[in-house]
């Protein structure tokens, strides 16, 4: 690989990044690069700070929304409490959802809810982690409010005809929080092992919850 | 049917299957997100979440349409330092023109 030259003189801190694997071509990531660059010299951003907020990124992720619908399972006060005001429910297990409104709904035998934001990419990224590609996808955006069993299908998630479809939209105002069904078999494992059981696609609704160790 | 609808508005067209495949974000992917959150955020709050959409929203729809989701939000954020004096124009076109000069000569970032 390429080393970096110091044809310029500022001493501003750019050396926190490693050059990464595939070198940039296209337009929009040299822009990146400028905008980042200009903001460290005018000590507007440090890159001490862009490399924190990109491990914050990273520690982030759905293991907090699968706590929350372990403990629903199994702390019905905690449940009725996160169905009335998801934002303080969630909060009690140290998850701060700022600035929007959370809505917890929850998927029964007989009710299934999935999640999408067809303006945007809307997602409650404190309870889920990053949101995956396909959640910004157009064809995601555009479909799941039309045909929602036609995209479950293509997540693998195959709904009986009884059971009825909510497709639930966000916005930049209102996140939402799908709570899966608890699988059959489960009783009487403990909360870390429901929540191992919850995945991210069961927070969003186009999966189930995950069968326990040795069910079909 | 998709007369007069904004560009962000797709709700309910038809359009392709989803590629359910999983996307490991690249560095500069990351470091867009995480300037984006910076800018935002307090102390610092140069505009909020829906100057940012209005922002992406005012794209021409060819650009919408053609673009990776994070080639819209660092085009957007260059739109609002502008917008809001924290960078002029003059000096990011330098300094892509220094950018791209570097990578042009097998530099590095």
């Amino acid at each position: 690989m390429s080393t970096h030259t110091h044809d310029h003189d500022h001493d501003h801190d750019h050396t926190t990044f490693q050059p990464d694997i595939k070198d940039p071509s296209q337009e929009w990531e040299f822009l990146e690069i400028a905008l980042r660059e200009l903001l460290i010299e005018k000590q507007i951003l440090s890159a001490r700070e862009i490399a924190d907020e990109m491990e914050a990124w990273e520690r982030k992720s759905p293991e907090a929304g699968a706590r929350v619908v372990a403990r629903a399972w199994c702390d019905d006060g905690f449940r009725q409490r996160l169905l009335a005001d998801a934002n303080s429910a969630v909060a009690e297990l140290g998850v701060e959802i700022e600035s929007v409104e959370l809505i917890a709904v929850e998927n029964t035998a007989d009710l299934h809810h999935m999640v999408v934001c067809t303006l945007c990419s809307c997602y409650p990224r404190g309870l889920l982690g990053v949101p995956p590609l396909w959640y910004k996808s157009f064809e995601y955006r555009s479909r799941a409010v039309r045909e929602p069993r036609a995209v479950l299908a293509e997540f693998g998630t195959e709904l009986a005809d009884s059971v009825e479809v909510r497709v639930l939209d966000s916005t930049a105002d209102c996140r939402h929080l799908v709570i899966p069904a608890r699988p059959a078999g489960t009783e009487g494992l403990s909360e870390d092992a429901l929540a191992a059981l919850v995945g991210r696609d069961s927070l969003i609704g186009t999966a189930l919850a995950r069968a326990p160790h040795g069910e079909a | 049917m998709t007369t007069n609808r904004a560009i962000s508005d797709l709700g309910g067209l038809p359009a392709g299957p989803i590629d359910t495949h999983e996307h490991e974000a690249t560095l500069v992917e990351r470091r867009i997100d995480a300037m984006m959150m910076l800018l935002r955020a307090k102390p610092r709050a140069f505009w909020v979440t829906d100057e940012n959409r209005r922002t992406i929203e005012s794209l021409t729809p060819e650009f919408y349409e053609g673009s990776a989701y994070y080639e819209r939000w660092v085009t957007a954020m260059r739109a609002l330092l502008i917008e809001k004096g924290v960078l002029d124009e003059a000096e990011i076109e330098a300094k892509l023109a220094e950018v791209r000069a570097r990578y042009a000569a097998g530099g590095a970032a």
